[in-house]
């Protein structure tokens, strides 16, 4: 088993979750990438997605988006919203992807936004299924 | 010499008024604690992502291409300053220290020749700053009906300021709030967001790790910029609760003991009063009794 290295997500009302696993999956900018003890440093953004975090414990959060840093084996999330997957359920789920696809089909967004938003709709209809 | 009916209304009168300082003290310690520990939650946070963006700037070689969110668009001519102040009043000197260390500040840069705009935040700050600078206040901004101040409101005022800067309204802009270190001490502080690299450039130059990065370093300056205006405008706001809720507390816990000692002096007042009227009384009995 790999080394294990610090891991924290931290939105600005506080720290929702810390610990210490040996792999961490996130959806970054450009697909998903696995992390590993001893990565190198890195500045990365995510992107909606399913953040993985396996060690004692497995343990999974939805994000909308954030920044990531990695260095010196400490790796940080900075994000607005990480929900625990376990405590979205069906109903959640079925709003959010509503309120987005309300959101898409306004007209005033720019194509960045338009990917972003299709893809977290996406993303939520997988763990809803 | 007041009468003995006027000693017990005024006694009646300030009792009560110690008892709505002692709610208000006890309220403002109940809000303290959960202020204090969204304030100490919401470090952490600000304090990574300038980490972040300290790392970010480090590695950027070539400036004068850089965001100009983060050296400045060139310019020193206007200054926005925004004044962070509570909604209420009766909490001692919190809004007006803000605003005495804004006022000063102003003044300086007025007598450099800069150009003054000034968005007030809570609206204590708006009426302080109106008798001197009313013409600077570009925008006013209040949030007294919201019952909490969430990371939305940050945004909003983030936003703000941001579309002031792109249409180039101004070239540096400057956060005054109170710094919540505890209870009793608040420090009114004033701080430069724009441009955001100012003060730390030579401060440490630690493990100057080369980062790998996901896109291109100027693209997650880009987005990183904006978010960390909102991010400081927010600390701000946490940091302002809690000094408000302190403030408030220390200043009702004065008052109320105030009180305590105004009743007391007035009770004793109105013990040798009454004790004065007796005797007085006494006396006409006597030597009316005498004379017979």
């Amino acid at each position: 088993m790999s080394k294990q290295f610090k891991f924290e997500i931290i939105s600005p009302e506080k720290i929702i979750y810390s610990s210490e696993p040996n792999e961490v999956v996130i959806p970054s900018y450009e697909g998903y990438m696995t992390i590993l003890y001893d990565h190198s440093a890195l500045i990365t953004f995510l992107r909606p997605g399913v953040i993985e975090v396996k060690g004692s414990e497995t343990k999974k959060y939805f994000i909308e988006e954030g920044t990531v840093e990695f260095s010196n084996n400490k790796m940080l999330i900075l994000t607005n919203t990480a929900i625990n997957i376990k405590e979205l359920n069906k109903g959640k789920i079925d709003k959010m992807i509503e309120l987005n696809e309300k959101m898409l089909k306004e007209e005033d967004i720019n194509d960045k936004k338009k990917f972003i938003l299709s893809h977290k709709v996406e993303v939520l209809r997988m763990i809803n299924q | 010499m007041p009468s003995l009916d006027d000693l017990k209304k005024r006694i009646k009168s300030v009792k009560s008024t110690q008892k709505i300082t002692k709610a208000m003290k006890m309220v403002a310690a109940a809000k303290l604690k959960k202020a204090q520990e969204s304030a100490e939650n919401g470090r952490p946070y600000s304090e990574r992502m300038q980490n972040i963006i300290l790392n970010l700037t480090k590695s950027i070689n070539d400036k004068s291409n850089a965001p100009k969110l983060l050296f400045g668009n060139g310019k020193d001519k206007v200054y926005l300053g925004v004044v962070m102040t509570a909604d209420r009043g009766l909490c001692g000197g919190f809004n007006s220290n803000i605003c005495k260390l804004a006022k000063k500040k102003f003044k300086e840069y007025l007598s450099n020749g800069k150009t003054l705009k000034i968005i007030t935040v809570g609206s204590k700050g708006y009426d302080q700053l109106k008798r001197d600078f009313k013409k600077n206040i570009i925008e006013k901004k209040s949030f007294k009906d919201r019952k909490r101040i969430s990371f939305f409101e940050a945004e909003e005022i983030g936003k703000l300021i941001l579309n002031l800067f792109n249409n180039e309204q101004f070239d540096k802009c400057f956060l005054f709030f109170n710094n919540f270190k505890n209870v009793i001490t608040q420090i009114p502080q004033e701080k430069q967001i724009i441009p955001a690299n100012s003060q730390n450039e030579e401060e440490q130059p630690n493990n100057l790790s080369s980062y790998e990065f996901e896109p291109e370093e100027d693209e997650i300056l880009e987005d990183l910029l904006p978010k960390n205006i909102s991010t400081q405008i927010y600390t701000a706001f946490l940091e302002n609760s809690a000094s408000e809720q302190g403030s408030r507390m220390t200043a009702m816990d004065n008052a109320t003991r105030n009180a305590g000692d105004l009743v007391d002096k007035l009770t004793i007042n109105y013990n040798r009063s009454r004790q004065a009227a007796i005797t007085k009384e006494l006396i006409e009995i006597i030597s009316g009794a005498e004379s017979l």
